[in-house]
């Protein structure tokens, strides 16, 4: 590799308010390098890639780009145009596309004059092509962007980047929507384009592909770079201690006898217009003292899967059975009554109610029980009481019981929702995306109580497009695409990610 | 039932159907261009009645037709710059921010007529746009009665449908701002403005509104009363739905309830002794909405319609 330097972020800063998110954080890339860019959330990734494209406007500090030539140029700050006529092209973890346009328009967006009365569609389209061809990257460029799947509008955004002649390719989370697979094809496409001389900044919070595919890894925690290795000299437990800033422990799962089933699906389907919300002939059984890990790309079904085991939506055919019991009539109190507690997928929005306060979501679940009502007005010494007791056990950190929901962190509201399900002795407790964006130390806690409600009898069903996650907690996995499920008894990532691509019957 | 048959086939009803659709195409495509761009323009039945007041004033002040179709359109845009400022960077709701405008428009417009003609009691009157008799073409059977011999701003009219349509589909700001309609985020990720672009297309928008307006003082008639609008803006609000946010469709929306209100007027005068006349001025009212109803289903929203978005808030 040659070490020609291409670009420098020199001891950039940024504050949100009295939030420091990056406090004087300085970077370097040279060409045809692959960095990753590693932190828990909240670490201050995305604000730093964001002042580098110039989403955001720098508090302090400075940034230099390359010439094409070679010489290092200072870049206007806080202006996209002049990040992009610099060669930095950045690909969104929420894609920037226009739905209702093409594929082509969206790449030829913003780099044609925007008052000429002609546009050179052919030019632009012999051009797209081009790329195309040389990178191994493509997608129907005709089709409105509306109509495509994730992995191609992931391409098409690539393809806005070297359309517009893109030296410095910034990725933001770039396989969190991919299949294992399509994650495999997308390094091999950077790898090619590395070698043509292209450098690549990637946010991930993945470790295995982390260790797969960059050349160089930079930490950051809590807005400050706490360390830069080669990815050669790295391994996971050196980077999970830079991350985190100690060892966090990993709880282990504890081999244990299945008992009766709690959950039992059978010949479920739920009709819908989007495909997404579709159930097709759902078969499935969670037993007493069992993870059930639910695996699949996002889309597949799985909220409709996690609304019906709610209550939330009733099914068009088949049958539910909780704790051995058909519930004939599923509706959330229904379920709730059966023994179902529900940590669902969206925490801010269905998982709590913002503006009531910490203590009142706590019982949220069971107003009609007498300890927290007596005829029909609240017992708020006893609710108070509850929310003390809970918000210890739980460690609910926040600015107290009396405050709004609304206010405590993403990791706090959902030891909120845990407390709230584990004190209602659930039979089967459905966890959806328990862990997805919690930092190292919430997500450490939630994997710890669900195997302890396991350990106390309980069954778990644990949706997640997470595939380490479900392998490191499930004792059986089974595989949604296109709302059907598929148990699979290999653990082997492979097979499961084929799966859930659905190659494989 | 021949009678209605031989209306329909009548070129005075289409002709007729013509001159009621011409303000409501100016509307529609107004309406339709903010929309687009993802801003909701309820200023609408103000920036009409402003046209209208400024158009004719102009005129009667001794400015040319033309002359007053631009000062029309000037002040038309003047309302979407201060409903654009409002929605766009400062990010209000568009829908209180454009009854504000449709409040503000009027009463200023009827402000300024009463201010400039304290005393006149029988509004004066000015000499508007003529019917055309276009050489060859008004020759033509059917259609040139029906489009050819109509006034000038009819034309305008059915041209503004061709360019709207041009460039929304064809150019490069048309591509924008279906863009910055659909996800706005896109068009800030290729380096371009969303409050230039929005901003742009709700003062673009309320200049053709603006021109609805003035076609009513200009063309249909000849002078400027008050209540003279009468809810052609909102008219238009709900042919977009209808039109699915397409020029061509607008077009189409504008004509047919063209048609049912030149139809009503006809069909009074046949039946009117057996059935009270606020029916058959309700027909075109009903028909809308029933028409609305079989549309709207299949309409497609622009997505970031009502949303604002604030540039570095991501």
């Amino acid at each position: 590799m040659t070490l020609q330097k291409v670009l420098s972020l020199n001891a950039l800063s940024k504050r949100f308010g009295s939030v420091v998110a990056n406090d004087a954080v300085s970077l370097e890339l040279h060409r045809g390098e692959v960095l990753a860019l590693l932190g828990e959330n909240g670490a201050g990734k995305t604000t730093l890639m964001n002042m580098l494209f110039g989403h955001y406007m720098p508090d302090g500090g400075s940034i230099d780009v390359a010439t094409p030539s070679g010489d290092m140029q200072p870049l206007t700050l806080g202006h996209p145009q002049a990040a992009l006529s610099a060669g930095i092209g950045m690909v969104h973890q929420h894609f920037t596309l226009a739905e209702n346009l093409s594929a082509l328009d969206n790449i030829t967006l913003g780099s044609e004059p925007l008052f000429a009365l002609r546009r050179d569609r052919a030019g632009a389209r012999a051009k797209v092509q081009g790329i195309m061809d040389r990178t191994g990257l493509t997608a129907p460029l005709d089709t409105p962007v509306g109509k495509l799947s994730v992995g191609e509008r992931q391409r098409v955004e690539i393809l806005k980047a070297l359309y517009r002649d893109a030296r410095i390719l910034v990725l933001d989370e770039p396989t969190a929507v991919l299949t294992p697979q399509e994650a495999d094809t997308l390094f091999e496409n950077i790898g090619a384009m590395t070698r043509d001389g292209l450098a690549v900044i990637f946010i991930s919070h993945k470790l295995r592909e982390v260790l797969a595919f960059s050349h160089r890894i930079a930490v950051l925690r809590h807005g400050v770079k706490v360390g830069e290795i080669a990815t050669s000299d790295a391994d996971q437990r050196v980077i999970a201690r830079m991350m985190v800033g100690e060892d966090t422990p990993t709880p282990t799962r504890a081999a244990m006898t299945p008992g009766a089933p709690v959950l039992t699906l059978s010949g479920l389907g739920l009709r819908s217009a989007a495909a997404r919300d579709r159930l097709t002939d759902v078969n499935l059984t969670v037993h007493a003292h069992e993870i059930l890990g639910i695996a699949g790309v996002s889309g597949n079904g799985q909220s409709a899967l996690a609304a019906v085991i709610s209550g939330l939506r009733r099914p068009d055919s088949g049958s539910i059975q909780v704790d051995g019991v058909e519930i004939l009539n599923p509706n959330p109190k229904t379920m709730i009554k059966a023994g179902v507690g529900r940590i669902p997928e969206d925490r801010h929005h269905d998982g709590i109610v913002g503006a009531m306060s910490v203590a009142e979501n706590m019982i949220i679940e069971r107003l009609d029980d007498p300890l927290v009502q007596s005829n029909g007005l609240l017992n708020r010494d006893a609710i108070a009481t509850n929310a003390k007791t809970l918000s210890q056990s739980y460690d609910v950190r926040g600015p107290g019981i009396d405050a709004g929901a609304r206010l405590l962190s993403g990791g706090n509201i959902q030891k909120l929702i845990l407390a709230r399900v584990f004190e209602q002795n659930a039979r089967l407790i459905l966890a959806n995306q328990p862990i997805r964006g919690l930092d190292m130390g919430a997500a450490a806690e939630v994997s710890r109580r669900l195997l302890e409600a396991r350990a106390a009898g309980a069954g778990v069903l644990l949706i997640s497009e997470d595939l380490d996650e479900i392998l490191g907690l499930a004792d059986r996995i089974m595989v949604i695409h296109d709302g059907q499920l598929t148990e699979v008894s290999s653990r082997n990532r492979e097979d499961i990610g084929l799966k859930m691509a659905g190659e494989q019957t | 039932m021949m009678d209605i048959l031989q209306i329909l086939l009548s070129e005075s009803f289409w002709a007729a159907s013509l001159r009621i659709a011409t303000p409501l195409i100016f509307g529609v495509l107004g309406a339709l261009l903010c929309e687009k761009s993802g801003v909701l323009n309820l200023g609408i039945e103000g920036i009409f009645a402003a046209g209208a007041m400024c158009g004719w004033m102009a005129v009667w002040l001794g400015a040319g037709l033309w002359g007053g179709v631009l000062v029309a359109a000037l002040a038309g845009a003047f309302f979407g710059l201060i409903h654009g400022i409002l929605t766009v960077p400062l990010g209000l709701s568009q829908h209180v921010s454009g009854l504000g405008v449709t409040l503000f428009a009027t009463s200023l417009s009827y402000f300024t007529y009463r201010t400039a003609l304290p005393t006149v009691t029988s509004p004066p009157r000015i000499e508007p746009f003529r019917a055309l008799d276009i050489p060859i073409l008004s020759d033509i059977p059917f259609l040139g009665p029906v489009v050819f011999q109509q006034t000038a701003m009819t034309m305008l009219a059915l041209a503004m449908v061709l360019l709207v349509w041009y460039v929304l589909n064809r150019t490069a700001l048309g591509v924008a701002l279906q863009a910055v309609g659909d996800n706005p985020d896109s068009v800030d990720a290729q380096g371009l403005s969303v409050y230039g672009l929005r901003i742009g297309a709700v003062m673009a928008g309320s200049a053709l509104m603006a021109l609805g307006g003035a076609f009513l003082t200009m063309s249909a008639f000849d002078a400027f009363f008050f209540g003279m609008v009468n809810g052609r803006g909102w008219i238009c609000i709900a042919l977009v739905i209808f039109a699915s946010w397409k020029p061509g469709k607008a077009l189409l929306g504008a004509l047919l309830f063209g048609a049912f209100d030149a139809l009503q007027v006809r069909l009074q005068t046949e039946v009117g002794a057996m059935v009270p006349g606020q029916v058959f001025l309700m027909a075109p009212y009903v028909l809308s909405i029933f028409a609305l109803v079989v549309a709207a289903r299949r309409a497609e929203y622009p997505r970031a319609l009502l949303t604002p978005w604030f540039k570095g808030q991501r």
